[in-house]
């Protein structure tokens, strides 16, 4: 089985580019593009160079003693939450500046839910000189005021999504349409695993410095490249397809995915595409999404605004299919409890994204010498509010 | 021959009219398509409205989401059009997105409106390649022309490709935007209609976007077969509501001929 792209841009019987003639022109030059660039001996210096002394690279892999203690099995935290803006959202986003400079753009879009990946488009343009517009719902903007901020502090400006629920689904309608309109100078960085052939591929193929790392450290560390498990949460799911990536085609790899149950995979408030999609076409690709039985697509609902998207990027719902990997959906409590218990037993505060990942160590037993490797994606300073506001802090 | 290619035979320069079914009301969809032929329109484009319209500018967006508010639904649709041939002559394309027609079932989608007596689709994110792999011979079967959106920046190589697998006309988007975001037409767009025009393609073609009232009208026809008005006529219905569409269709006809 093979779990990568295939040359039509399909993994499995997923993906492609269902895309408006508007499109096709930017998105075939990309993909005609996008491996060439990437294969080229000074885009990988460049790309190398500004991941170690920008980013600060490598993100450590750390042995989390009293976590393991605590549930018996050895685990290991990969750091993304290190990261130069507090996510791993920035390993795609320097790719992708650099791409679109040498494909001879000058102006940048991007969408943004909680504001993570527009922080990391933000900083990006910044550092290159570029113009940079990020779409972002306007309910999103009443609710993540400190990273509009950043945002407007690194240059980008931030225009609100009017349409429709006014969310994440949303800015990603009006980044498309913006490129529609701007077929010529404008690259659009897309933040998530998602979007038309060769976007799931290239943003997977930069977050895969990820699993690239585990690899030689946990060599280091227990003699061996491969850990029995990898995890992550998944939204559109870019951390989890960088986590995922060196291992898919290591039988011995446990793969897991922690989606958002929301309230409840049966409340009507949930994000958990696995369970409550189907299969249909969402922003350009086919997928797994949340749709109504006459296709129109649903509101999600995460307490995290990083998982709250309607689908899951193309190569998860193919590991989905085909079995590869093992979905496991994570309530709001639960996450928000495995958040508090990380900061206690590690005295690390995780985004409300990663705190999904711990939850399921309470769910799922692992062997006490199971090596577990659990991707932190980010840094819960963002998230203050929302566990003030949960804990009564 | 279906309606379409017969009435692309006729010598004149055709108007055609998108709507949103389902709006402003959920019930005006059939008296909209019958006002609308009684008042000398040429083609309708019915648009199935989707959640997420990513084509589209906010005019029909709104339109899209007040029509889903309203209840409307691929069923309800054909449910409203079952009839409509027993009043309506001209040629009726329905318009959308891909997803609902997939979750329907593009096979039963497509029976349906052979039963009807739709006479083609516009869906915009069906690219050409998965059209030709998979739906080409199911749209055949059911007599259902399939029309290509083509853009200024669209290559030549391309269109002949798209001219190539097209049935009734080509859908020329005017300029490289969403629908409803231009006022006017400029030298750019007058030189891109001309060379198309000077492409001699197989297919007819009717120019789409940014026409809005008689002058961009009469621009957009003067290289090619019609022009298709959309959002402006949303607009109007928002505005005027659906007592006023002959006021609206004669203000495109009038300077017409």
């Amino acid at each position: 089985m093979n779990y990568n792209v295939d040359e039509k841009g399909y993994y499995g019987e997923f993906g492609g580019a269902f895309i408006p003639e508007m499109l096709y022109p930017n998105v075939e030059n990309l993909r005609q593009q996008y491996l060439k660039v990437m294969a080229d001996p000074t885009f990988i210096a460049e790309f190398d160079q500004l991941l170690k002394d920008y980013v600060g690279r490598p993100s450590p892999l750390y042995f989390a003693k009293r976590l393991s203690e605590k549930y018996n099995t050895k685990i290991y935290l990969k750091r993304e939450d290190l990261n130069h803006t507090g996510a791993h959202k920035v390993n795609n986003t320097i790719g992708q500046i650099l791409m679109a400079k040498r494909l001879g753009k000058t102006r940048i879009i991007a969408e943004t839910g909680a504001g993570q990946h527009g922080v990391a488009t933000a900083t990006v343009c910044a550092l290159m000189g570029m113009a940079c517009i990020v779409y972002m719902g306007e309910i999103d903007i009443a609710r993540q005021a400190p990273n509009v901020a950043r945002m407007k502090m690194l240059g980008a400006e931030v225009r609100p999504a009017l349409s429709g629920s006014r969310t994440l689904k949303d800015a990603t309608n009006e980044a498309i349409r913006d490129w529609i309109n701007n077929p010529v100078d404008t690259h659009y960085i897309i933040g998530s695993a998602i979007g038309p052939h060769p976007y799931p591929d290239m943003v997977t193929r930069f977050q895969s410095i990820i699993s690239e790392e585990i690899k030689w450290q946990l060599k280091e560390k227990e003699g061996k490249e491969n850990p029995h498990y990898v995890v992550a949460c998944i939204g559109g799911g870019s951390n989890a397809a960088g986590t995922f990536y060196h291992f898919l085609h290591e039988k011995e790899v446990g793969i897991i995915a922690v989606e958002a149950a929301g309230k409840g995979v049966d409340t009507g408030e949930s994000a958990a595409t696995s369970v409550l999609g189907k299969e249909g076409i969402i922003h350009g690709c086919k997928t797994l999404l949340m749709q109504t039985q006459d296709g129109q697509i649903t509101e999600p609902y995460s307490i995290s605004a990083g998982l709250d998207y309607p689908g899951v990027g193309p190569m998860h719902a193919h590991l989905y299919k085909t079995g590869r990997a093992e979905f496991i959906a994570v309530t709001d409590d639960q996450a928000m409890q495995a958040g508090m218990q990380l900061s206690k037993l590690e005295g690390i505060i995780p985004a409300i994204e990663s705190s999904h990942a711990f939850a399921v160590l309470e769910t799922k037993n692992f062997k006490p010498d199971d090596v577990v490797v659990i991707n932190l994606s980010g840094r819960g300073d963002k998230d203050l509010g929302t566990y003030i506001d949960y804990f009564k802090l | 021959m279906n309606r379409i290619n017969q009435k692309l035979q006729e010598d004149k320069k055709l108007l055609s009219i998108y709507f949103t079914a389902g709006y402003p009301a959920l019930n005006d969809t059939v008296k909209i398509i019958q006002d609308l032929e009684k008042n000398g329109v040429d083609m309708i484009e019915i648009g199935l409205p989707f959640s997420d319209p990513l084509a589209d500018g906010p005019t029909i967006q709104a339109s899209s989401t007040q029509a889903l508010t309203n209840g409307m639904t691929t069923a309800i649709l054909f449910e409203q059009l079952k009839d409509i041939r027993k009043s309506v002559r001209i040629p009726l394309i329905i318009m959308g997105y891909f997803n609902p027609v997939f979750q329907y079932g593009v096979e039963a989608f497509c029976k349906k409106c052979q039963e009807i007596g739709i006479d083609g689709l516009i869906l915009p994110d069906l690219p050409l390649d998965v059209y030709q792999d998979q739906y080409q011979d199911i749209f055949k079967k059911y007599g259902l022309a399939n029309i290509f959106l083509i853009t200024p920046q669209t290559s030549d190589e391309r269109i002949l490709k798209i001219d190539a697998a097209s049935d009734g006309f080509i859908y020329m988007v005017s300029s490289a935007s969403v629908t409803g975001s231009q006022d006017g037409f400029g030298n750019t767009q007058e030189r891109y209609f001309q060379r198309i025009a000077d492409m001699q393609l197989k297919n007819p073609q009717i120019i789409g976007f940014g026409i809005s009232d008689a002058e961009t009208f009469q621009q957009a026809t003067k290289t090619s077969q019609g022009a298709i008005i959309g959002s402006a006529f949303v607009k109007h219905l928002t505005n005027q509501g659906v007592e006023k569409i002959p006021d609206f269709i004669e203000g495109i006809l009038t300077v017409k001929q």
